[in-house]
């Protein structure tokens, strides 16, 4: 719509156009424009310090972009606070756990469904009487298989629990663009599935547009349908997973075979 | 009803939640239970650092903001009756006109207090806090024709709130029915409601949302919540609450002066109060507020008996000589925070 070249693709859900971060001299996320549409599992690739969380975080807006800009839906996000933007639907978990550790397992997630309905300046009604919320956060945690610990505080749980409400907290906030930042991180190989299931039934949900920054490679085979390799901050690539996969620069950006010279 | 009037948050602790009846009936019955004019004063002080010390817990425990211009919502209260009496003569419609007068004050002027500084670092909010603290404090004491300096004003209120006014000739249970008595219950019911509405607040989902961004503000601002407003919100509220905190005050001891209201001493009061009760619980307030108003009344006293019952022995009549009440009010406190670093609410429920 908004490019003259390439019309024939969809409407992109998120856009970001030469999206750079420079802190100091170093720069972070060099002039990546790509575009993600609903429908899609797009995995973003690369070896550490390669900036993936970096474009996450100028995306979600928890950093400002130097230069460049990030549409949603046509509409420019690029300066746009990062409640807003969660507000227009765009929807994050994080690679560090970033839970309220000091609230109960429930009162996580209620508080996401309670921001996604915009119930947070009722000041004179009873938070704990509010049904509707408490039984829609129940089957938020039911999903991610977490009923039995709905009443323990968060810093009672253990490193996998933790990662899968850090998932509940972005499921229960329902948002358009979906990103996931390593989610299976530290997590056990028997919990880690819970997760991917998740995942796999979002991607049946056409209407979402879905990141994904992660490392393992059986992961990304059976989750992504398209996959983006930064790397040095650069777009290094950009395709269908094998054909990626199997390209040079993946070989030596992964690999770190810097030997392999094109 | 019960459930409703404590917004689901009950003591959570047989204890606590005797000793938290126990303070309620004293302070409903104190009249009769401690007849006399300085026990009253007392009660009636701890009412009203009660609903204060609330105020300031929504903020510092629920919404972790530091703030040291606590005092001058209070103030502006207490000055706020005093200025309408003054102008407007003796009557409850100037006491009326005059707190809320006080309350808008306090709301508008924490708004830009914290649309100005709550963007910053709490650090930096905590030290403009101070400095919008002296300059109120100085203010009040410059100005002298319009708040009377440092001497303070006299507020004139309704007779019927004064000892000159007798209700009934007979004295009922040994207490007179007259001004006074009406007057502790003006300070107890309205320093009463002012709690019940900041624990509604605090267990209402606002009040959730600013847990949350005590925990944790950087996720709260990911799920959709606007910080700053929730804070900004937070501190009109608590600066409301003081305000009409101090009205009561005002209209209690019928004068109002930088010493009663202002001072840098009230600040810290209040903090060591918050501290002291547990913060982050409301009830914390309640314990806080009552311990130490308590203790600054009678612990004097109390060392004076203790003084002369050791006088045979070496030192010790020494140590406890009324005059060092400062002292071991000191020593309290420092046990109290190193025994009880969640407060004693927090303890309380810990072990329950």
């Amino acid at each position: 719509m908004e490019t003259t070249a390439t019309t024939t693709t969809t409407t992109a859900a998120l856009e970001t156009s030469d999206l750079t971060v420079r802190f100091g001299g170093h720069v972070a996320v060099n002039r990546v424009s790509c575009r993600f549409t609903p429908g899609e599992v797009t995995a973003i690739v690369g070896p550490n310090g390669a900036g993936k969380t970096t474009y996450f975080n100028l995306i979600s807006g928890q950093i400002a972009a130097s230069e460049g800009t990030v549409h949603l839906d046509g509409a420019d996000i690029t300066r746009m606070p990062v409640a807003e933007r969660t507000r227009l639907g765009i929807g994050r978990a994080f690679q560090l756990t970033n839970l309220f550790p000091n609230l109960s397992v429930l009162e996580n997630v209620r508080l996401v469904i309670q921001a996604r309905r915009h119930r947070g300046f009722s000041l004179l009604s009873i938070a704990d009487r509010q049904v509707a919320l408490i039984e829609e956060a129940h089957e938020v945690l039911g999903a991610v298989k977490l009923e039995d610990q709905a009443a323990q505080k968060v810093t009672e749980l253990s490193h996998g629990d933790q990662r899968k409400l850090e998932v509940a907290l972005l499921m229960a906030l329902d948002p358009r663009v979906y990103m996931f930042d390593e989610p299976t991180a530290g997590m056990s190989v028997d919990e880690a599935p819970v997760l991917l299931d998740l995942i796999a039934g979002l991607k049946a949900d056409t209407g979402r547009t879905i990141l994904l920054v992660e490392h393992k490679m059986d992961v990304i085979r059976s989750l992504a349908d398209r996959i983006v390799v930064l790397h040095n901050g650069k777009l290094a690539a950009d395709g269908a997973p094998d054909e990626v996969i199997a390209s040079d620069v993946v070989q030596e950006a992964y690999l770190g075979r810097s030997a392999v010279d094109a | 009803m019960l459930y409703r009037a404590l917004s689901g948050d009950f003591p959570r602790s047989v204890v606590l939640s005797v000793v938290l009846l126990a303070i309620l009936v004293g302070l409903a019955f104190a009249p009769f239970l401690f007849p006399g004019t300085r026990s009253l004063e007392t009660a009636a002080r701890i009412c009203i650092f009660i609903a204060l010390v609330a105020s300031y817990d929504l903020m510092l425990g629920y919404g972790g903001i530091v703030s040291f211009a606590h005092t001058v919502f209070f103030g502006i209260g207490a000055y706020g009756v005093a200025l309408a009496t003054a102008n407007l003569g003796r009557g409850f419609d100037a006491l009326l006109i005059g707190s809320l007068t006080g309350a808008v004050v306090a709301a508008v002027l924490a708004l830009l207090v914290a649309l100005f500084s709550l963007r910053v670092r709490a650090i930096f909010f905590a030290m403009i806090t101070l400095a919008v603290a002296s300059a109120v404090a100085v203010l009040v004491s410059q100005l002298s024709s319009i708040t009377g300096g440092e001497d303070g004003l006299n507020l004139l209120i309704p007779r019927e709130l004064t000892p000159a006014v007798k209700f009934a000739e007979e004295r009922f249970l040994g207490v007179r029915l007259n001004g006074k008595l009406l007057n502790y219950y003006l300070v107890f019911f309205g320093s009463l409601a002012l709690f019940l509405v900041l624990l509604r607040v605090v267990n209402s989902p606002f009040g959730r949302v600013l847990q949350a961004i005590r925990e944790n503000d950087f996720r709260a601002e990911a799920i959709g919540y606007r910080v700053v407003i929730y804070r900004t919100v937070a501190t009109c509220i608590a600066a409301v609450v003081a305000s009409l905190a101090g009205s009561l005050f005002a209209i209690w001891l019928r004068y109002v002066g930088p010493d009663t209201t202002l001072s840098l001493e009230i600040m810290i009061d209040i903090l060591l109060m918050v501290v002291i009760g547990g913060m982050g619980t409301m009830y914390g307030a309640v314990i806080g507020a009552t311990l130490f108003v308590i203790a600054q009344n009678y612990l004097q006293n109390l060392m004076g008996a203790a003084s002369e019952m050791t006088a045979a022995v070496p030192l010790l009549p020494h140590l406890l000589n009324p005059d060092r009440w400062l002292l071991w009010l000191g020593v309290l406190f420092v046990l109290s925070v190193y025994f009880f670093p969640t407060g004693v609410v927090g303890r309380l429920r810990g072990r329950a």
